[in-house]
């Protein structure tokens, strides 16, 4: 289950795709994170647990800057990608987030076809002949174990999809734009357990490509889905480690706590 | 028991004048369409619409009438209907948040319920006295001022019926903020803002008061814009009040063919939004 870091030793995590360093962020000057440092490896599936409240939405929501959307809404520290700060001004937001792709807790399909709602995000960034859009849109379908239940209706409204039908076609219009990190939000709070195991499926085989960070309130989907395990609590990150060690033998009593359920 | 009792007279009592209500609403409603229609039916034939306005005592129809609110209508609705368009997108879109929305939501209310003959008036004083004379421009002008209000509103109202949960996930794409406006704001907004801009349509098309101070009225078929302009309103105001038999008869021929114009559009958006459901 938890492939490519059998050995022990940080130089078996990888790269560090993604760090966050002493990262603040505040709702109308409220405080929701505090001085968080961690690192996203690079091609693993870092899932980040906690108590409802506690952050791990706000933390994901800054790692694409989204929440720039909204005034009054303000981070501090650094979010280094690759090594350079995304919290930059100098940061081109839109180029950012066609790198760091989002999926959402709720579906979010465009009120377009199922075809369109793939060829937005490639529309905005290329120029490609429709035999070779065709193609892509095609790929990510599959990625996306989306082709075969849509194939003969790629025309139809995105929304006449069944809701795990619909996530996952957010998932593919996602990967349609070959991002280089995809944040999951609570990707499946709203799938039955069916729809469940196909995206935690597809999770598994994203990783040899994508770095993936998920947070997710289902403590049996971030041990099945990830490599390594963040847990935060009132806008402090507790503890971070391998997932089978945050699992098995965590350093702190809270985190021991939250996934045994004697609180959250 | 006792209560018990007192409560249920009370609900007959609350019951039996509300539907007594409903019954004198719609009775006055009913008697209006019964009379436009039977004496408007009476007086329609092919040559209201194929013959200009008559003289009194001598045969014609609408035409002139008819064709110059339709050009004024639809003029109106092109200058109106976009500001209106891009004053409620701002408010929903870029401006959520800024107090100049508050204002501009404050000032449209206004303007929302605003007798039309201000804005007849308002247009007379800053266009027919500085031309000098009455005519179609100033007309369509008026209208439009009418317009706008009803687009802002309708249009910033069913941009804010789309979750901010599309927005984002659309900015998650990386499109930039115009992209995700006109591609998914407006498209999920779509049947909404058409059936605001139709209702809009329909409030101008029987409006009088904006037209006697602008446009005027014409006896004959004109297509000049700078000058006095017939129209339907106007003209059933005339002939209604003529002592002459012949002309009052054309004015409710006019009042059932705006009636039904109107009716039309109502229904018209009533079947968009219906379709509109399936968006949500």
């Amino acid at each position: 289950m938890i492939d490519g870091n059998a050995g022990d030793g940080h130089d078996m995590n990888g790269r560090e795709k993604v760090a966050a360093r002493n990262l603040s962020f505040f709702y109308n000057g409220h405080r929701a994170l505090n001085r968080i440092s961690l690192p996203i490896y690079e091609r693993r599936v870092t899932a980040i647990i906690g108590p409802s409240g506690c952050g791990k939405s706000t933390l994901l929501r800054v790692l694409n800057r989204i929440y720039d959307l909204y005034p009054n809404q303000r981070a501090e520290g650094e979010v280094l990608l690759d090594g350079a700060d995304i919290l930059s001004p100098r940061q081109d937001v839109n180029l950012l987030r066609a790198k760091v792709g989002m999926v959402f807790q709720k579906p979010t399909p465009f009120p377009m076809t199922i075809y369109d709602n793939i060829a937005f995000g490639m529309r905005l960034y290329e120029r490609l002949p429709r035999a070779e859009m065709d193609e892509r849109v095609e790929s990510a379908l599959r990625r996306a174990a989306l082709w075969d239940e849509v194939k003969d209706k790629l025309g139809a409204g995105g929304l006449d999809l069944s809701g795990g039908q619909q996530q996952r076609l957010c998932i593919a219009r996602t990967i349609a734009l070959k991002p280089e990190v995809i944040l999951l939000d609570e990707p499946c709070s709203a799938l039955d357990p069916i729809s469940t195991a196909k995206i935690e499926e597809l999770i598994d085989e994203l990783k040899s490509d994508y770095t993936i960070a998920i947070v997710t309130h289902n403590m049996q989907q971030a041990a099945r889905t990830s490599n390594f395990t963040a847990f935060m609590y009132l806008g402090e990150l507790i503890e971070f480690d391998r997932t089978d060690t945050i699992f098995t033998n965590p350093r702190e009593k809270r985190t021991q706590d939250y996934i045994t359920g004697r609180f959250g | 028991m006792d209560l018990y009792a007192r409560r249920r007279h009370k609900n007959a009592a609350a019951m039996g004048l509300s539907l007594a209500a409903t019954a004198m609403g719609l009775g006055w409603l009913v008697a209006i369409l019964g009379s436009l229609l039977w004496n408007g039916l009476s007086g329609l034939s092919l040559q209201v619409f194929t013959q200009m306005t008559p003289p009194p005592g001598s045969d014609g129809g609408l035409l002139n009438a008819i064709a110059g609110s339709l050009v004024m209508t639809v003029l109106a609705t092109l200058i109106g209907a976009p500001v209106g368009m891009l004053a409620g997108t701002y408010m929903a879109e870029y401006g959520k948040y800024s107090r100049l929305t508050v204002v501009v939501r404050f000032i449209n209310d206004v303007l929302l319920s605003a007798p039309s003959i201000i804005v007849g008036l308002f247009i007379y004083e800053v266009m027919v006295i500085r031309m000098g004379h009455f005519s179609a421009w100033a007309g369509a002008v008026a209208l439009a001022v009418l317009v706008i209000p009803v687009v802002v509103r309708t249009t910033e109202d069913m941009l804010n019926l789309v979750p901010n949960s599309l927005r984002e996930a659309a900015a998650a794409l990386g499109a930039p903020r115009y992209h995700v406006i006109l591609q998914v704001s407006y498209r999920a907004a779509r049947a909404g803002i058409i059936t605001g801009i139709l209702l809009a349509v329909a409030r101008i098309s029987g409006e009088t008061a904006p037209l006697l101070f602008t446009a005027l009225n014409n006896q004959f078929w004109s297509t000049d814009m700078n000058a006095p302009m017939a129209n339907l309103p106007v003209t059933i105001f005339q002939f209604a009040l003529s002592p002459y038999a012949d002309w009052q008869k054309l004015a409710w021929a006019g009042a059932l063919t705006i009636t039904f114009a109107i009716l039309a559009l109502n229904v018209g958006a009533r079947a968009l939004s219906a379709g509109k459901a399936n968006l949500k």
